[in-house]
């Protein structure tokens, strides 16, 4: 994350990165596909929506969440499963209606809900901890014209830490690939 | 600012010449808004009234920012005092005792099940939209699963009460869950009442989880727009009454906390999306697995009524067919009352909607036949005295056929067939599932029906099962009436409230399935290459279709820009 060259403002602050706007989700795609070709490491994509095939232009590999899904998934159906197994054959074996205290197959509705519950949980755990969030504050939240991201803007950031950063350099980067605005963020 | 294009609508209403909204544009009689076309070369569009990106915003934060409507207060403070009858009955049921209710020695289930049944299979229809319709890439789902999902939440609260004030002794309710005791006893895990137990509370967590998970980016965009306005003007934007706090910085702090900071990063979008699918992909066995449960515990006693195989799918059918049905009964007003919302919620969608009652109501009916085909074929008298002396012949009837037997709850059964076979079957005809009344009215008696679905199977099979001198009617008491409309006004309420202070349409995914989110909507023009414009300046689109999507251009009318897209910051410092 840390780059050696830090850039201040005139006024003092640390920058954070540039972040250029793009008229629509068309120009953004293509201007993401030449950042992702300039090689730029630290940068990202901010629109309203998720935009299809987005990924590829900006050339993001998947990750691993839905294996881990599936791992946490089925570990927990299998814990479930071993715990009623547990109680209702070895703790206290006691036979219910005619049911013989070790069969397994009554064990099958609440070993489902079990591995759903959470499958689910850590769906939205590991989106929330893969994304970095909850995080309630950052450079760009700052920024007034980022804020409009949320209902119709879409935004090219490239940050300070990136390698490849030169504010200058960087700035024409966007302009050249569309950009209608370029601005610069504070940290 | 962007052009927009106004087409001959616009044009007049910019005009002064007609008012503004969705109602005033004129409807063709052959297609309705325009949606309920059958030229299969083109989809029907998802997104009416020539709406930007900006004005889908600008729409649903509205109903949040400025309120539903004057209708909203008056609606909610009488769903409200509806609503208190449920506490209150529930108060007097567990300080006197469940005698209360018209439950007698072989009646022990009666309204308090069926109410319980009735309203975890309304949340069904909600996770099939949200779920089911998102694996098969249905995009029409965009505009109708929050409203879907949230009424799931609020049914399944309703349903939830029901099990947990019959068990008779209240406070012994949490030895429900296998939690260890000094008696050393365990619950029964191969009863169907325990899975019950664990399927409805993790059908509640887990459409719960669905629906704020499908809320982060919306209440992104609230606390955003909350913070812009703040930035706008300083003074004079309202405050709440008594502590003197700007409404908006309330709206910053709450919507941001709960949107967990979201920057709609695409990095971030893209583990969302994903973690979306993979819980619409749990999410879609398990509605399956919830409502075939809850029809366990029926099906594995030996009760004849409930001891049939063809009870799980018969209960999913059956729970989509009235799940939709309040789906319909909630939105339709909804979309009277608002009608901004007639540019989501198209006639299309109605009719859409109207198939899917049609089709599970075809499957409901094919149910009950079996059921009866089932009891003949098995020939156990037992089970054919269930369904045609229970449930089947009315007095008249049976002077008739001269058995001198009836069915005393002939009428609930009659009740029943009519609501959710008969009623469905006007919507083969197109004029009359593409009309809104019908459809509001057939949904209305699919509503009735469903309840009276439960009532049958619930209190019919019990009221006569084997010995005769066991038999007896089931009466409900004031308590059991004033329970059940209690938690009708308890579903509303929260409706209601969902109506004022949540995002009543999921923003990003309307945005995304609009034509202008495609980035090949705009044509390859070279990577984009002059387009170095001054500020806030951006081109519309190549194509019609108002204004394109990066500049926000203002639908007409509705200008409400607290900062002014114009306003001077310096740009490009490095």
């Amino acid at each position: 994350m840390s780059s050696k060259r830090i850039y201040k403002t005139e006024a003092g602050a640390t920058v954070h990165g540039v972040m250029a706007e793009f008229a629509n989700p068309g120009d953004l795609y293509h201007a993401a596909e030449i950042v992702r070709d300039a090689g730029v490491r630290d940068w990202d994509v901010y629109s309203p929506f998720p935009i299809h095939g987005i990924e590829e232009a900006m050339g993001l590999k998947a990750n691993r969440l839905p294996l881990i899904v599936g791992v946490v998934g089925l570990t927990m159906a299998c814990v479930g499963f071993g715990f009623q197994y547990y109680v209702r054959a070895v703790e206290y074996p006691i036979v219910h209606q005619g049911k013989p205290p070790d069969s397994w197959q009554v064990l099958v509705p609440v070993t489902f809900e079990l591995g759903v519950l959470f499958t689910a949980f850590t769906c939205i755990l590991g989106m929330f901890i893969f994304n970095r969030l909850p995080m309630w504050h950052h450079p760009l939240l700052k920024k007034e014209r980022f804020l409009r991201t949320s209902d119709d803007r879409f935004i090219i950031a490239v940050e300070a830490s990136d390698p490849k950063f030169v504010p200058q350099e960087t700035r024409e980067m966007l302009l050249k690939a569309g950009a209608t605005r370029v601005e610069l963020v504070e940290e | 600012m962007s052009v927009i294009r106004p087409d001959e609508t616009t044009a007049r209403e910019l005009a002064g010449m007609q008012p503004v909204g969705p109602s005033a544009r004129p409807l063709d009689p052959r297609t309705g808004d325009g949606t309920l076309t059958e030229d299969n070369t083109k989809r029907a569009p998802l997104v009416l009234g020539e709406r930007d990106f900006h004005s889908v915003t600008e729409t649903v934060c509205g109903y949040i920012e400025k309120g539903p409507g004057r209708w909203w207060l008056p609606a909610f403070i009488g769903a409200a005092q509806v609503a208190g009858l449920m506490p209150i009955m529930i108060i007097y049921l567990i300080i006197t005792g469940v005698g209360v209710w018209g439950l007698n020695n072989q009646i022990d289930w009666a309204w308090d099940i069926t109410n319980f049944v009735f309203w975890i299979g309304i949340g069904h229809a909600g996770t099939l939209i949200s779920a089911i319709l998102c694996l098969l890439k249905q995009k029409w789902r965009t505009s109708i699963n929050r409203a879907a999902e949230a009424m799931t939440i609020f049914a399944v609260i309703c349903a939830g009460t029901f099990p947990g004030i019959h068990v008779g002794r209240v406070w012994m309710s949490w030895m429900l869950f296998p939690i260890p005791n000094s008696n050393a006893i365990w619950s029964n895990f191969s009863s169907p009442l325990l899975w019950d137990v664990f399927a409805v509370s993790t059908y509640a967590t887990v459409s719960a989880l669905f629906w704020y998970m499908g809320m982060i980016p919306d209440f992104a965009t609230l606390r955003d727009r909350a913070a812009l306005r703040l930035l706008g003007d300083k003074d004079r934007a309202p405050r709440l009454p008594i502590v003197g706090v700007k409404v908006d910085q309330v709206r910053a702090m709450v919507y941001g906390l709960l949107s967990g900071g979201w920057r709609f990063s695409a990095r971030h979008w893209q583990n969302y999306e994903k973690a979306y699918l993979m819980l619409a992909g749990v999410s879609t066995p398990l509605v399956l697995s919830v409502h075939s449960i809850v029809s366990f515990d029926f099906a594995t006693s030996i009760l004849p009524g409930w001891h049939t195989t063809i009870f799980p799918p018969y209960f999913v059918a059956g729970a989509i067919f009235g799940g939709f049905a309040m789906v319909l009964l909630l939105l339709i007003p909804s979309r009277e009352l608002c009608p901004g919302m007639k540019d989501f919620i198209t006639r299309r969608h109605l009719e859409n909607m109207a198939k899917i009652i049609l089709l599970t109501g075809m499957m409901v009916g094919f149910a009950y036949f079996m059921e009866f085909f089932i009891a003949a074929y098995s020939a156990n008298k037992y089970e054919i005295d269930v369904f045609v002396y229970n449930r089947l012949m009315p007095p008249f009837a049976s002077e008739w056929f001269g058995t001198h037997r009836f069915a005393p709850y002939w009428w609930a059964y009659w009740a029943m067939i009519f609501c959710n076979v008969v009623t469905p079957q006007v919507f083969w005809f197109k004029k009359l599932r593409q009309n809104i009344g019908v459809i509001f009215t057939v949904a209305a008696f699919v509503t009735v029906g469903m309840w009276f679905e439960r009532f049958v199977i619930i209190v019919t099979s019990l009221h006569r099962a084997f010995l005769p001198g066991e038999w007896h009617m089931f009466f409900p008491t004031a308590v059991d009436i004033l329970t059940f409309v209690g938690s009708c006004g308890t579903f509303l309420t929260l409706y209601l409230l969902f109506m004022r202070f949540l995002p009543q349409f999921a923003m990003s995914e309307i945005k995304a399935v609009m034509p202008q989110a495609d980035p090949h909507y705009y044509g390859h023009r070279g990577g984009g290459q002059a387009h170095g414009h001054g500020d806030g300046q951006d081109h519309g689109p190549d194509h019609g279709g108002g204004g394109g999507g990066g500049g926000g251009g203002h639908a007409a009318g509705v200008k409400h820009d607290p900062a002014g897209p114009g306003s001077p910051t310096t740009g490009g410092a490095a």
